[in-house]
């Protein structure tokens, strides 16, 4: 497989070639900059579109510690090299056509933008800006900020797949499922829901009105939680994950705290994900925004720390965790459209859905972080809680979806129906895709290490060497003599001084 | 010669320690071990699911002495090891047949133990 990868390096550098240089929006902006007559909006814009991208992409490190803390030690090694490896994939692929799918208008393919955008492709575009990329035209910030902040957006999504598949996965359907994922799945799923699509425009019968995703909580999030069961019924469960009797047995993760800096990561990200999906600064919506994505996620710990302790009479770190996941996944389609009050409520909710769910699901199917849980579950209650929560304001003010608001204020289930409508087309989309995608995986490449490699751990499997060596590999085999005191086992005598008084000083060394 | 093992609970081992220690006995090992006996498991929480976990945490302690130090030792792990609980651990006496020290040579029950004379420096 490595070899025919190499050799599709060359074409996809002569397709670029081929490409149509079309007009560079950057060129425009330089002169205009030169000559004083860009508007002072578009340079602050565009710092805030690329400030809330970097805080977006550092939500990579959450996943990775995320998922490096509830794996076991000897699996430690490969999420690092995953985290890299799938990034750098889907930052090619999103930017070659990922993008031009996702927000582009009707250019190249000629078929409507209802259902795929086709301007955009390697980020060269035919028309304005605000013409070739119609759904983010409302802002003035420069293309590539945008691209920069939508690719985040993808690669956020791409991260959650994996969680489910822990510990098992071979490596090369990363590589794979990477490249359809931000080249089709990612950018149709997502174009439909914000991107301009047919469930965001609302404009066929099966939707009485406009879906409203203000930051994905399906089309980010669902679409990777999709993803992510479609891997899972795929894989099945770890080895010894459920006993002879067919109960669920705990395997432990290796380091709850890696797991909580995971979380506390991905919780200072979402203050680019929710309120970046601005893409605007000067009318200070962010700010607001801000509030409402840190409510929603308070309310998702407070809600799993009640679940937890109702169920299981303790307090689950882990589920702790995941409510606070759970509470930002479900607030991140409402935080544009509701007021701050909703934000606790909606966070709540998700937090006792993803302790129920969690455990609901346990019993059937293996998902060691919980992510069919946090981010499919959450992000489902989090897309229909606009139906129901939806401020008239602010819906006029985005502009999609019923103006009246959601039932608390219209008393109209219109708009919840559209959410409805929305979370299950885009399921039913994304599973499709992805379980076609992973079937064919399998009877090709193969989607499951075999039993000796499981139980040998990933890390030596698929990479030769622990994340942890020290922990599988016996001391003296690495050049360290013991753990001890070195004056007093490795150097023969004399021993040197300085180690001598160390020996003496920590008091254990004889035996 | 004989070797005694005893498996205790990690709290008793501080004070074992300090009396074999002033009893001029310092040559001891300790190894961490896990073990069951007649002490449950324990049944931990993990996102939902239990972990019977059978197999506890013990210390192994182990020290050879002369054939009439074994009632001393017996009566110093018996006094700070047992609670009188499940779970205290068990001690056993074996027969050791040579011993050598390896940094002199000297072979019998010479190399065991404290030496008489303080003519070895700590850290040497």
């Amino acid at each position: 497989m490595g070899s025919r990868l190499l050799r599709a390096g060359p074409l996809a550098l002569l397709a670029l070639l081929a490409m149509p240089a079309s007009a560079f929006a950057t060129n425009v902006d330089l002169k205009q900059a030169v000559d004083g007559k860009l508007s002072d909006t578009v340079p602050i814009n565009t710092m805030w579109v690329i400030v809330a991208a970097v805080l977006v992409l550092f939500m990579q490190a959450g996943f990775a510690m995320l998922e490096i803390g509830f794996s076991r030690a000897k699996n430690a090694g490969t999420g690092v090299a995953k985290i890299l490896t799938n990034l750098s994939i889907a930052a090619i692929c999103y930017w070659a056509v990922g993008f031009a799918f996702a927000f582009g208008s009707a250019d190249v393919l000629g078929i409507s933008s209802n259902i795929i955008g086709s301007n955009g492709f390697f980020l060269q575009f035919s028309g304005n800006p605000a013409d070739a990329f119609p759904v983010m035209g409302l802002s003035d910030a420069t293309v590539e900020a945008k691209w920069l902040f939508q690719f985040a957006f993808c690669a956020v999504s791409l991260a959650i797949v994996w969680g489910s598949t822990l510990e098992r996965i071979k490596y090369g359907a990363y590589v794979i499922y990477a490249v359809v994922f931000a080249s089709i799945i990612y950018p149709i799923g997502s174009h439909w829901v914000f991107g301009g699509g047919w469930l965001q425009n609302g404009d066929t019968p099966l939707m009485p009105t406009g879906m409203q995703d203000f930051a994905g909580s399906t089309a980010v999030h669902l679409i990777g939680a999709t993803g992510a069961l479609a891997a899972l019924l795929l894989l099945g469960p770890r080895r010894g994950k459920y006993g002879p009797d067919g109960k669920p047995r705990a395997i432990p993760g290796h380091s709850m705290p890696l797991a909580g800096l995971g979380v506390l990561i991905l919780f200072i990200g979402w203050f680019g994900f929710n309120p970046g999906s601005t893409l605007n600064i000067t009318d200070t919506r962010f700010a607001e925004i801000c509030v409402v994505t840190l409510m929603g996620a308070a309310g998702g710990v407070i809600g799993a720390f009640a679940m937890t302790q109702l169920k299981q009479r303790t307090i689950d770190i882990g589920m702790v965790a995941n409510g606070a996941v759970a509470g930002l996944v479900a607030i991140t389609a409402p935080s544009g459209y509701v007021e701050i009050w909703a934000g606790p409520i909606i966070g709540f909710v998700a937090g006792l859905i993803v302790v129920a769910g969690i455990i609901a699901i346990d019993k059937r199917i293996d998902d060691p972080i919980g992510a069919t849980s946090a981010h499919g579950l959450a992000g489902i209650w989090g897309t229909v809680s606009c139906g129901i929560f939806t401020a008239p304001r602010l819906a006029e003010y985005n502009a999609f979806g019923d103006p009246h608001g959601g039932l608390l204020y219209s008393g109209s289930f219109k708009q919840l129906i559209a959410q409805g409508v929305g979370v299950v087309v885009a399921f039913s989309f994304v599973f499709a895709m992805s379980y076609a995608t992973f079937l064919l995986i399998k009877r090709t490449l193969g989607l499951r290490v075999s039993e000796e490699q499981e139980e040998a751990g990933l890390d030596i499997v698929e990479h030769g060497m622990y994340g942890y060596p020290e922990q599988f590999i016996p001391l003296p085999e690495i050049g360290a003599a013991s753990s001890g005191p070195a004056s007093r086992t490795g150097t023969p005598s004399p021993a040197p001084a300085g180690a001598t008084v160390s020996a003496m000083t920590t008091g254990e060394a004889s035996a | 010669m004989k070797m005694i093992v005893a498996y205790i609970r990690h709290e008793a081992f501080e004070p074992i320690r300090q009396e074999l220690l002033d009893a001029g006995f310092p040559s001891i090992s300790i190894t961490e071990v896990k073990g069951s006996g007649r002490q449950k498991a324990i049944t931990e929480h993990y996102r939902g699911s239990e972990l019977a976990v059978h197999l506890r945490p013990k210390l192994k302690l182990e020290c050879v002495v002369e054939d009439k130090d074994v009632g001393f030792i017996k009566e110093a792990v018996l006094r700070h090891a047992r609670t009188g609980s499940v779970g205290d651990g068990k001690l056993f006496v074996l027969p050791v047949e040579e011993a050598v020290r390896l940094r002199t040579g000297e072979e019998g029950e010479e190399v065991l133990q404290a030496h008489d004379t303080e003519e070895i420096p700590a850290g040497a």
